[in-house]
């Protein structure tokens, strides 16, 4: 890691004397003209590493005409957001990660916790962050990386996660969800109730998984459990006695071919569905609506075992001073101020700071989206394209039951090692 | 592949040299001829050097390193290799995950190249021997690289509404009457793989193929006919041996790039196949960079070891 961070380093300064020099030269040949002007008005620039989940043109759009900050989206997966944080830190200002990735990044040093004195609505952040708990207080399930056991650092530059609420905050809360399986109920016909339905020979070659190991293996644990052949402590902190298990009964599973195939991205989940290829599989929310949007009936089923929520947050990156980290604070307070939180929970995902955001939501889109009632009217993506019609109700119900309902989180495990050996293993079978 | 361009390298050195010579006589300090030669060759060395063996050497050294979940650990440790060949002893007679994995790597690889040698074999025995006209040859070889002309991803996934459970081909036969359920093994199988491997990279078997036919002296050919040799013992005596270079130069291309495909096996294979690169790939996305580089390490050696298999069979520098 040393050597890749001081070989950039090094390319960098090349790069940087050899734009220097170029610079000199425009301004020797007199092509940079108004040149204090430059100095005085220095343009509002943040560079947001992030997957697409928070990524969208119309939020960056509305934080530039509310705050004159322009946002420079860097996409990509969540894998690759965690190997950017860790090889390339000074290429990023502003970092938007999953909760789960905190294990690996806060231990690296690359990122700066905020302080939550300074975010105006951090005392009306949902109290499933803070408390684990929902606002109707509901205890929320707390295995695997769970938010509230990452949220608070013990120190400004501690790399201790704090037990108790301290002023820095590891990832300012701003999406999360409650994930569970994607279904066809026009070629399932019958009503679906468990995650071991996905083993269910009845389904043979028509079932997927997703091929991300951190998150397959909690749908695998999920589906375990539900079989009734095994009992975890913690899902998202397994023992290697219990990866070998879950790998056990998955490998079974595949070699008598009831894996249709397994996904990795967002498309390919929404074309292995809408093709009928599959029809129950593991899968996130918006992908279904992508599916149902094409006009083919898809259901995110609620299953009694419960969800495997994830939940991602803002923090920026160690390299971050200045001028630059006031913007950030600015920024974050704007997206926790209502636009960006209505427009998520728009998608089918919740905002962290749900008062806000239902001051940005007509009633009818809080009733259907948050309060689990038949849509008034006719329900419309952010991008005004029609999702439901009137009369349809929310898969899953309100979000007191949707996240009353988790179970546990996206993790990332003492073990990893040792599972993602045994996931190659298990794609091996 | 550098030594056979060194070779060409130095056999025109000396003529370049002399013409050299005859411009400066007299005037300045001669350049000897083997310095002119390293000059001719010393950039693509350098380029060689920086962006090859240079990376390669930090692959094989950060191999040898220890790492947590965040950071590389410039420690001396087995710990890549070690992990990779998990139970490896342990498990015989079943296969380890890393012996299953390059099982099925060599499997798939060794049925692409058979299928695209034999159809390339075809193509460019059509091209050199029955197509008469220059022009035509030019152009049926054009016509070949149209596929070429839209990127790898589009042509794999092209075959996916094609080949799926309600795809074209499925629901051809459903009506036409000649099957009732539609057929799984289409898709996301064995079978879809290695077709996508075989309609990507045939062209690859085809054009090394011609060029060394579209060389055969055509007298060699009709002294085998006027000697009262049959079609079938031209063939085997006379075109392949003398096409055997190419034939080489293009199982070389096939078997590297399938030996290192994961993107194809992953997306035909619905990710059920396991692959040498997946390997790497899975061990990179969860920072487990030096398993991933050891992981690199055995396959650059896998595949070396076939490449020089191979160049045992034809010496590519004599034939060349």
């Amino acid at each position: 890691m040393t050597e890749t961070t001081r070989k950039t380093g090094i390319s960098r300064r090349t790069l940087l004397k050899s734009t220097a020099g170029l610079a000199g030269f425009a301004a020797g040949s007199g092509a940079i003209t108004g040149f204090p002007y430059v100095m005085s008005a220095e343009p509002k620039v943040l560079r947001y590493l992030g997957t697409a989940v928070n990524e969208g043109d119309d939020i960056s759009k509305q934080c530039l005409k509310d705050t004159g900050i322009k946002i420079e989206y860097i996409t990509a997966t969540t894998d690759d957001v965690t190997k950017r944080v860790m090889t390339q830190p000074n290429s990023f200002d502003v970092l938007d990660t999953e909760y789960f990735s905190l294990k690996k990044v806060v231990p690296s040093g690359n990122i700066l916790a905020l302080e939550a004195r300074k975010i105006k609505e951090f005392d009306n952040i949902t109290p499933v962050f803070t408390k684990g708990e929902t606002p109707g207080g509901k205890k929320i399930g707390n295995q695997g990386t769970a938010p509230w056991k990452v949220l608070y650092l013990e120190g400004k530059d501690s790399k201790t996660f704090s037990k108790t609420a301290t002023d820095f905050v590891t990832l300012i809360p701003t999406v999360y969800n409650a994930d569970t399986l994607g279904i066809r109920p026009d070629l399932i016909k019958r009503p679906i109730s468990s995650w071991s339905e996905l083993l269910n020979p009845e389904f043979k070659g028509k079932a997927s998984i997703l091929n991300i190991p951190s998150i397959g293996i909690m749908d695998a644990a999920m589906v375990v459990e539900a079989t009734g052949n095994y009992k975890y402590a913690d899902k998202g902190n397994m023992t290697k006695e219990e990866i070998d298990l879950t790998m056990k009964a998955m490998t079974e599973a595949k070699k008598a071919g009831q894996f249709r195939a397994f996904w990795k991205d967002f498309n390919e989940s929404v074309n292995l569905m809408a093709s009928g290829e599959t029809v129950i599989q593991s899968m996130w929310s918006p992908a279904v609506t992508k599916v149902r949007s094409m006009g083919i009936a898809c259901t995110f089923q609620p299953l009694k075992e419960g969800y495997r929520s994830w939940a991602s947050g803002f923090c920026v990156s160690k390299g971050v001073s200045g001028a630059k980290l006031d913007w950030a604070y600015e920024f974050v307070n704007w997206f926790l101020s209502g636009y960006a939180g209505a427009y998520l929970n728009r998608q089918g995902y919740y905002s962290a700071v749900l008062s806000t955001a239902k001051a940005n939501m007509e009633p009818y889109e809080w009733a259907y989206w948050m309060e689990g009632k038949p849509a008034e009217k006719d329900i419309k993506a952010p991008d005004g394209s029609l999702l439901e019609k009137a009369g349809a109700v929310r898969d899953g119900g309100s979000y007191e039951e949707r996240m009353g309902g988790v179970a546990c989180w996206n993790a990332v495990m003492d073990e990893n090692d040792y599972m993602v050996r045994k996931w190659n293993e298990f794609i091996a079978a | 592949m550098t030594s056979a361009s060194d070779d060409i390298l130095h056999q025109t050195a000396p003529g370049l040299a002399r013409g050299s010579d005859t411009a400066r006589r007299g005037k300045t300090a001669r350049l000897s001829p083997s310095f002119i030669s390293w000059l001719q060759a010393g950039p693509m060395m350098l380029v060689f050097l920086a962006f090859f063996l240079i990376p390669l050497g930090f692959v094989v050294v950060v191999s040898f390193w220890d790492y947590n979940e965040y950071q590389l650990l410039p420690a001396f440790s087995g710990r890549g290799y070690t992990d990779t060949f998990e139970g490896c002893i342990a498990q015989l007679p079943d296969l380890c995950t890393i012996g299953k994995t390059y099982v099925k790597t060599l499997k798939l690889c060794f049925l692409v190249w058979a299928i695209t040698l034999f159809i390339g074999f075809w193509v460019a025995y059509f091209l050199a021997f029955h197509v008469k006209s220059r022009t035509w040859q030019m152009g049926l070889s054009l016509l070949c690289t149209i596929p070429f002309w839209t990127s790898n991803v589009i042509r794999m996934i092209a075959w996916i509404p094609l080949l799926g459970r309600n795809g074209l081909v499925n629901s051809g036969l459903i009506g036409a009457g000649l099957i009732n359920q539609p057929i799984e093994w289409l898709l996301y199988s064995e079978f879809s793989v290695v077709l996508a491997l075989v309609h990507l990279f045939t062209f690859f078997m085809v054009v090394p193929i011609f060029n060394s036919m579209v060389r055969i002296d055509k007298s060699l050919i009709e002294a085998a006919y006027d000697a009262g040799a049959s079609g079938l013992q031209t063939l085997v005596n006379v075109i392949i041996p003398l096409a055997k270079p190419g034939i080489v130069i293009g199982s070389i291309f096939v078997i590297t790039i399938v030996m290192g495909d994961f993107i194809t096996i992953g997306v035909m294979g619905g990710q059920q196949i396991a692959a040498a690169g997946k390997i790497i790939e899975t061990r990179l996305n969860a920072l487990q960079f030096p398993a991933a580089a050891a992981n690199a390490v055995i396959l650059l050696a896998i595949t070396f070891m076939i490449i020089t298999m191979m160049s045992r069979i034809v010496d590519i520098r004599k034939e060349l």
